[in-house]
């Protein structure tokens, strides 16, 4: 086995990421560190995307803090598997604040994709929708195919929040799409871009 | 009766602040109760403290201030998450209610309670410390300021001596 690539699953995250935000308008994005940070740029750059270059753990509670601040908002988070297995506590978090904005989609390759491409516990089985749901996110499922996405996106898009998809996407390596790397630039960017200060 | 929590209460709401994150402490029993009974504060309870670090950073970038509220050992839980602060100049303000300094009984609150404070200054954090019930209003409206205004971390330790030592029913 190629530990590098799997073809187990059919989605290819690049191509998920451009569908997810084909259609953005005003939503806020949030992408954790790694690999969907790049995911997300390689979508197209936006002032209204946060992209994390670390804080591993902490995208999910960012946009939480977010979406809780701008109520009228949709908030997307968009993490890998090895973030959102860091911070699996912000899951009971969001849980309890019940924020109908917030959309919380994962990319789960069952990969570290940045330090070689070690398992992660869900290539052992660990079910984040189902951990999202035993949290109390009552909408929360597992995409595997292409029907499947098409099925959601107009959830993760709209439906009344908090929602929990964990998108099974190819394990592969891709080119680089990096985002602004200073974090200072990022915020202030996305500042005044949504506040207008 | 009205004390030194009450005092930081009234600073929050003149500072606007509208996320309440906190894992609980005896020491700030009282604010929570206070906040949580504001309807401009929204409080939120935490599962760890690192998440208050990033639940503030996303407040600050929807355009709302918050604050941290949490014991002193949760601020080693805290310790990577900060660097947030630090890459991205997001203002936090963390009121930590210290254990492991002055008459402490459980010997395992004295490793982070003796590192507290020098912590939070290696990882960037402008550091006041309130021995004083007197001026907890004042400490706390100084440290906001400068959170929001200079957007960097500043915490402000309040003295385990203030808030009484815990004894468990001894």
């Amino acid at each position: 086995m190629d530990a590098m690539r799997s073809e187990r699953f059919p989605l290819r995250r690049r191509e998920v990421a451009k569908a997810l935000l084909a259609e953005r308008g005003e939503m806020l994005v949030v992408a954790g560190l790694g690999s969907t940070a790049w995911d997300v740029t390689a979508a197209g750059d936006h002032p209204l995307s946060f992209p994390l270059w670390g804080a591993m753990g902490g995208a999910v509670v960012i946009g939480l803090g977010l979406a809780l601040a701008q109520p009228a908002r949709r908030v997307l988070v968009l993490t890998g598997d090895g973030d959102m297995l860091m911070g699996l506590g912000s899951l009971a978090t969001v849980a309890v604040q019940r924020p109908a904005n917030l959309a919380i989609v994962v990319f789960d390759n069952e990969r570290y994709g940045e330090t070689g491409m070690q398992p992660t516990h869900t290539a052992h089985g660990v079910d984040l929708a189902a951990m999202a749901r035993a949290a109390g996110i009552a909408v929360a499922g597992t995409v595997q195919d292409q029907t499947e996405l098409e099925a959601a996106l107009p959830a993760i898009r709209a439906a009344p929040g908090p929602l929990f998809y964990a998108i099974k996407v190819r394990a592969e390596p891709l080119p680089f799409a990096l985002p602004p790397k200073d974090g200072a630039f990022l915020k202030d960017r996305f500042r005044a871009a949504l506040l207008g200060a | 009766m009205s004390g030194w929590p009450d005092a930081i209460f009234e600073e929050l709401r003149e500072l606007e602040v509208r996320q309440v994150a906190y894992v609980p402490d005896a020491g700030h029993a009282r604010l929570i109760t206070l906040c949580a009974g504001d309807s401009r504060m929204r409080s939120v309870p935490l599962t760890t403290e690192e998440e208050g670090v990033g639940l503030l950073a996303g407040a600050w970038l929807g355009g709302e201030r918050g604050v941290l509220l949490m014991q002193s050992s949760g601020v080693g839980n805290c310790v990577n998450m900060l660097s947030l602060t630090q890459a991205c100049r997001f203002p936090l303000l963390m009121l930590i209610t210290m254990r492991g300094e002055w008459g402490e009984f459980n010997p395992w609150q004295l490793h982070m309670g003796q590192r507290t404070g020098r912590t939070l200054e290696l990882c960037g954090a402008i550091v006041h410390r309130l021995d004083d019930a007197a001026r907890a209003g004042d400490t706390v409206r100084a440290a906001g300021v400068m959170a929001f205004e200079g957007q960097m971390p500043v915490a402000v330790l309040i003295a385990q001596a203030l808030i009484g030592a815990k004894a468990f029913g001894r």
